[in-house]
């Protein structure tokens, strides 16, 4: 597996723009979707590991992640939902109510 | 033979259960009192044949104890329910139950229709039990329980009207001087204690024991310091100089309160704790010319203070500290035996005055509250002519007033007349031995001119109250009287059982009765003084008869001015105060006493706390609880701030941590 470098730097792209993504976006649907490409970045870097030490742990821990994603996507969703019920808005912005 | 023993102290702490738990069910005034009464008469008739099993017993086995059960047992240290019974254990019990039910009879009378009347004869029950539990204790610590369970109950009775402020107020006094008191009594046990058994092996506290070892004490020393501690003990509760005041205003309880525990028999617990440990105190010469002075000194001073109160009970009160020092005398001189004799013939005398002037203000109280009038009941300058009134008060009244006075024949001419004798011809304190008969003689003046005026003023001459009260004035019924009679007739005769030997050789040789039966108590004492006794007293024949023949004379003198002054030429009286206002208004106001402790000692108590309070409770501890609970608020202020709400800050924020933590760990 000559070209490992070329997946991470990849992947190190990918996560940057998640990155970027969450702190920059007001929408709270954008940064949720930014989220899942750092959630996929890191998911590109633990396959590409695995398969250059050719050891699968790093592909168990995928399905791990895929599985929380999964399951981050119901529980986030119907809490936009449910703000958007309330503010009519999913401006991140606007949430601010658990200030001091 | 000694095996109902018990039954002297259980008998009154049952009455003291019955009427203190159902006595106000019970209601009925009769059955109350009728309880009361009967548990201290049965405790009495144990002490009779106690007693009676005591003298058949060869003098020297009349020290026996009964082991009631292990009280406390902790390594080295041993104390056990047990009584001791010796003759001088026996001699108190029996004054203590013996006065103690005539009192109790009284009460009944008097107390009639009183609130409260269960509360009253259950506290009186509870008293006579821990009396007989202090003298009957064969250790230091169930004297002490003893000791405390009668400065508990002196409280609660002196407090018995305790809706007056006054009351109250003397309720706490009483024990707060009490406490005083009772810190050196606790000292005193700990170091006797620790010292034997430290330095000689010897962990006790019984007193047969201690006296079984006392020749292992030294003279003087570590001796002194205790002994000093064991009389700061007796001051507080026998009310003696510096710690007396209490008891004047202790008259504010009912008046057959006063004649039981504030003259017969609490108040004398001092005494008999000296006494019983005659062997510790004859062994410090600086002790015991500490208590002789301070005897001396309250018995004379008292005495002033007594010449010019013009309230009744007052001036029995001062009379009471003034003879309690007179046996603190007898005891200074090493004349433990006399002192227990006055003890004795006093606890006579005492109670009957206190009693009759208990008819008397019940009479008066009765009379001005008929006539709807305000004056007091217990001031002396509203009574008079009450002679014909209350003849059968009057005449036990005047017994008793003899006797204390001193006249040949009764009672407080054999005790007191033994003391001066002691105080004049001890081995102890040298020249100071003319100074003590001096004071000694002196006081025994005055008791005769406060005691005759207050007769004078009470019972002759005209009646002072408006003539529609004094229709009412009426000798008291039987149950009051007959007390009265019974305690009249020991105040007389009591003294015959300790006759002074010149007294007796007059007479064919009648013995010192009481002398030889107490001589047992004191025999480690006598042991102590023939192996020591560097100089004896004196003893001549003619000198006793010449002593005894002045303090008469001056006895005599007392009533003679007492009468001049308040039958004969009732002008005088008020010409002196007008002549010498200064000294009146000093002697009527007890020597500003009171005011002096108020200034040196409870002002600056006071303030002391007012500024521990103020100063230190309010700005030292509760500015540090405060102050750190105030920088707790001020940083988390601060902090707060943080806590935008802001999804993106927070996001912010974790992307910088991050950044942070990973350069940390690549750059390092």
């Amino acid at each position: 597996m000559e070209n490992l470098n070329g997946y991470l730097i990849v992947s190190a792209i990918l996560f940057s723009i998640g990155t970027i993504g969450v702190l920059t976006r007001k929408n709270a649907i954008v940064i949720f979707m930014c989220i899942e490409l750092m959630l996929n970045a890191v998911n590109l870097t633990f396959v590409a590991l695995s398969r250059h030490l050719g050891n699968l742990d790093g592909q168990i821990f995928v399905f791990f992640i895929m599985t929380v994603a999964a399951a981050e996507a119901a529980v986030g969703l119907a809490l936009i939902i449910a703000f958007f019920n309330n503010k009519e808005t999913i401006d991140v912005d606007d949430i601010n109510l658990m200030k001091w | 033979m000694f095996d109902n023993v018990w039954l002297i102290p259980l008998l009154p702490f049952i009455g003291f259960l019955i009427n203190g738990l159902l006595g106000k069910r019970i209601k009925n005034e009769t059955v109350i009192g009728g309880i009361a009464s009967a548990m201290v008469l049965g405790s009495f008739i144990v002490s009779c044949l106690t007693l009676f099993n005591l003298l058949s017993l060869p003098g020297e086995e009349r020290q026996v104890e009964v082991k009631i059960f292990s009280w406390i047992t902790s390594g080295v240290f041993n104390a056990d329910v047990a009584f001791l019974i010796d003759p001088l254990s026996c001699l108190m019990i029996m004054v203590v139950s013996g006065v103690g039910f005539l009192i109790h009879l009284y009460s009944i009378g008097y107390m009639h229709g009183e609130e409260g009347y269960y509360r009253y004869f259950s506290y009186l029950n509870l008293f006579t039990f821990s009396m007989l539990l202090l003298v009957l204790g064969n250790n230091l610590l169930l004297m002490f329980v003893g000791w405390e369970g009668v400065g508990l109950c002196s409280y609660l009775l002196i407090g018995y009207y305790f809706h007056k402020k006054s009351a109250a107020d003397a309720g706490k006094k009483a024990f707060v001087m009490n406490r005083i008191g009772d810190f050196g009594f606790l000292l005193g046990i700990f170091t006797l204690f620790w010292y034997l058994g430290s330095s000689h092996n010897v962990w006790t506290i019984t007193f047969t024991e201690l006296a079984n070892n006392s020749h292992l004490l030294p003279t003087g020393g570590i001796v002194t310091v205790i002994t000093l501690c064991f009389f700061l003990g007796a001051t507080g509760k026998s009310a003696q100089i510096p710690l007396y005041t209490w008891l004047p205003d202790a008259m504010e309880g009912p008046t057959p309160v006063s004649a039981l525990i504030h003259a017969a028999t609490m108040v004398t617990a001092g005494v008999y704790m000296i006494a019983r440990m005659n062997y510790l105190f004859i062994r410090s010469p600086e002790t015991l010319a500490v208590i002789a002075v301070i005897g001396a000194c309250t018995a004379l001073f008292a005495a002033t203070i007594g010449t010019a109160q013009n309230d009744i009970k007052r001036v029995l009160a001062y009379s009471t500290v003034s003879q309690l020092g007179y046996m603190f005398l007898a005891m200074g001189v090493g004349a433990f035996g006399a002192g227990i004799f006055h003890l004795m013939t006093h606890a006579f005398f005492k109670a009957c005055l206190f009693l009759g002037s208990g008819a008397v203000i019940h009479s008066m109280h009765g009379a001005l509250h008929h006539a709807h009038s305000n004056d007091d009941a217990q001031d002396m300058r509203n009574m008079g002519g009450l002679r014909s009134k209350m003849p059968l008060t009057f005449i036990t009244f005047l017994l008793a007033t003899i006797a204390i006075s001193g006249i040949p024949g009764f009672s407080g001419f054999f005790s007191k007349d033994e003391i001066l004798w002691q105080a004049f011809s001890n081995p102890h304190h040298g020249s100071l031995n003319f100074l003590l008969w001096g004071m000694g003689a002196l006081a025994a003046g005055l008791t005769a001119f406060y005691m005759f005026r207050l007769v004078f003023m009470t019972f002759f001459g005209e009646c002072r109250i408006t003539p529609k009260a004094k229709d009412h004035l009426h000798e008291s019924p039987m149950i009051i009287v007959l007390p009265l009679i019974v305690l009249a007739g020991l105040s007389v005769v009591g003294g015959f059982i300790g006759i002074p030997k010149v007294i007796g050789d007059l007479f064919g040789g009648i013995p010192n009765y009481l002398e030889h039966y107490l001589d047992p108590v004191f025999k480690h004492s006598e042991e102590y003084m023939a192996h020591h006794g560097a100089h004896t007293g004196i003893h001549n024949i003619a000198l006793e008869w010449g002593l005894m023949g002045t303090s008469v004379l001056i006895a005599l003198i007392g009533i003679t001015v007492a009468y001049s002054l308040y039958v004969a030429n009732k002008g005088i009286p008020a010409r002196f105060v007008a002549a010498f206002p200064g000294l009146h208004r000093a002697v009527y106001n007890k020597w500003y006493i009171d005011e002096l402790y108020d200034n040196i000692i409870v002002n600056p108590c006071k303030a002391f706390s007012q500024f521990l309070w103020k100063g230190f409770d309010v700005i030292v501890i509760d500015g540090a609880v405060n102050g750190v609970a105030k920088t707790v608020m001020a940083c988390s202020g601060v902090f707060r701030l943080m806590q935008s709400g802001l999804i993106s800050n927070y996001a912010w924020s974790m992307a910088f941590g991050v950044v942070v933590m990973l350069s940390y760990f690549i750059l390092k």
